[in-house]
């Protein structure tokens, strides 16, 4: 079976904005393709949307790769960023480290980490100061 | 649904098979196959896109044989707002509606005058607290068409009002039948429109389970017939009805102008439209309270059946409507505006419904597609090089649709024979 999983990797450039949301859009795309039910595919755009966005916010991009199986849909997110110091404060809704250019975006509200745990179904942080983060996300695709 | 018909025809003699619309289409819905543009049906939006952009006018709107009028006892024309912008040195609505009568109309009904009920109605509904943020408008048919097929998370969010033109339709028929001695089968209403996605809408009408409307010709044609009609003489009747907020529903910003709300926003023009989509399906506007969504640029005055400049005609609108009053007396009518079936989620982009299937397909798509160039040429026919990798897992296509290919694999064949012929003299020689 795993065989015939699907892999694809997603390059995340950190020097323009409105990029941000392009890998969601082209999975988004792809799962539509696949006939996975809107409402999965709404979780799983959402919650790579917002990695997205992290991801050219704090760490100065990175890469996606995804995993599509009739089961489920894998992300992870890694990036070389700055990792983040208290994951728990960071899982806080409200809680953001962006710098105030950022918030003049309208990004940067404290909501990526937690709207991406509310997306998914499972949700693991592995992050180091200094190296970077890795976040795997996971949704059941249980239609 | 098996028998879909779209709203764009071909004129098979004009298309030279030129690949302007093929790479505009926003559902990628049309291919060049034997030199000739064709439109996928299931895929198609009828937003008019591909009418505007063909350098040889080959393509058209599909609307109704005006002689149609005459299967009805009575008949009611039902222009829409935009058509008023089309008149540049007329500075009264009556004037163009009674040249409608005079072309052969019993009646007219303003669309305008239905778009402020359906305001009030949308008031009260957003008041009811009730709704998905953002709420789309439903008003235009393309937008709906376009979620229903590339949103449809989105589906839920889409206001469960009808819309003006049909509205405009029920009343009329309602209002003619108490009026006249005739039954309203024998009441004809014709809406005179702006484009090609309210043709299809009367003929095959979303969220409602039947169509008041019975004919559809387009601003265009109308225009040309009243045209020699129109007096401005002040003994002609006062006609016209709608107020100052239901006429500037012709123009982009209109619809939520009279809603009179602040987090509102109005997006108008197709590629505009699908990146507001992507950014209210990717939750970024959940504080908008509502979103007027229109196809066209500028609005219904920059449909692909009008006649003026679109600009031109926004400003029309806008002259005409500030003599009128604001909210003429439509608070004693009541009217249902509800929508009373589903908007159903088109599965056409899908590669099978199968999901295991589907993925095979997918990988199969994604090995053609590393063979191919990706320089999105459209040569082949297909808007991009993924486009042509679908088509052909699809069985709609081969890869030596793709000149590239075609030219790598020939020039391979020619060193090849280059060769033999060297082979061939040395071997002659000895």
């Amino acid at each position: 079976m795993a065989d015939n999983n699907i892999s694809v990797r997603f390059d995340v450039d950190a020097s323009d904005f409105s990029a941000a949301g392009e890998a969601s859009t082209k999975l988004k795309k792809m799962l539509r393709q696949l006939s996975v039910d809107p409402e999965i595919i709404r979780k799983v755009a959402v919650a790579m949307y917002e990695g997205e966005i992290n991801m050219v916010i704090h760490a100065n991009g990175g890469h996606i790769d995804v995993e599509i199986t009739p089961e489920y849909i894998k992300m992870v997110l890694a990036d070389n960023g700055p990792g983040i110091a208290d994951v728990s404060l960071a899982m806080q809704e409200g809680y953001s480290t962006a710098a105030d250019s950022v918030r003049e975006l309208g990004f940067g509200a404290g909501m990526g980490l937690p709207n991406m745990k509310k997306y998914t179904d499972e949700m693991h942080i592995t992050t180091e100061l200094g190296k970077g983060t890795t976040i795997e996300m996971l949704v059941k695709n249980n239609a | 649904m098996n028998n879909i018909i779209h709203s764009v025809t071909l004129d098979k003699e004009k298309c030279k098979g030129c690949t302007k619309c093929i790479q505009l289409c926003p559902t990628q819905a049309i291919r060049v196959r034997n030199g000739k543009a064709r439109i996928i049906k299931e895929k198609c939006i009828d937003c008019g896109e591909c009418i505007r952009v063909c350098p040889y006018h080959a393509k058209k709107g599909v609307t109704d044989n005006f002689e149609i009028i005459n299967n009805f006892k009575y008949k009611i024309a039902l222009p829409a707002p935009a058509f008023y912008g089309q008149f540049k040195k007329v500075d009264n609505i009556s004037a163009i509606l009674n040249a409608l009568i005079k072309i052969g109309f019993d009646d007219v009904f303003e669309v305008a005058y239905a778009a402020q009920i359906i305001t009030r109605e949308t008031k009260k509904l957003i008041d009811s607290g009730e709704l998905l943020m953002p709420t789309i408008s439903s008003a235009c048919p393309a937008v709906v068409k376009l979620i229903s097929i590339r949103f449809p998370n989105l589906i839920p969010n889409l206001i469960p009002i009808i819309s003006p033109m049909d509205l405009a339709g029920r009343l009329a028929k309602k209002i003619a039948a108490e009026k006249t001695s005739f039954r309203e089968d024998e009441i004809g209403t014709f809406f005179i429109s702006p484009c090609a996605a309210k043709a299809m809408g009367a003929k095959y009408p979303c969220g409602v389970d039947k169509s008041y409307v019975d004919g559809v010709f387009s601003v265009n044609d109308i225009y040309r017939k009243v045209l020699p009609f129109i007096s401005e003489k002040s003994d002609i009747e006062r006609l016209s009805k709608a107020g100052f907020n239901g006429v500037c529903w012709a123009n982009s910003g209109g619809e939520v102008a009279a809603l009179e709300r602040e987090n509102v926003i109005a997006v108008d023009g197709i590629h505009n439209v699908v990146k507001i989509l992507e950014e209210i399906e990717n939750d970024k506007l959940s504080d908008v309270e509502y979103a007027e969504i229109l196809a066209c640029t500028g609005g219904c005055v920059g449909g692909p059946l009008t006649v003026e400049n679109g600009f031109v005609a926004q400003t029309k609108i806008k002259k005409l409507a500030k003599k009128l009053p604001g909210k003429e007396s439509i608070d004693n009518i009541t009217a249902d505006v509800m929508m009373n079936a589903p908007i159903p989620y088109n599965k056409a982009l899908g590669l099978d419904d199968d999901m295991v299937t589907a993925m095979e397909k997918m990988k199969r798509m994604i090995e053609i597609s590393d063979t191919l160039p990706g320089l999105d040429c459209g040569s082949c026919g297909a808007p991009t090089c993924r486009a042509l990798a679908e088509d052909i897992v699809r069985g709609y296509a081969t890869k030596s649709a793709c000149i590239y290919n075609l030219k790598a694999k020939i020039l391979e064949l020619a060193e090849g024979l280059e060769e033999f012929k060297g082979l061939n003299n040395k071997n002659d020689k000895s």
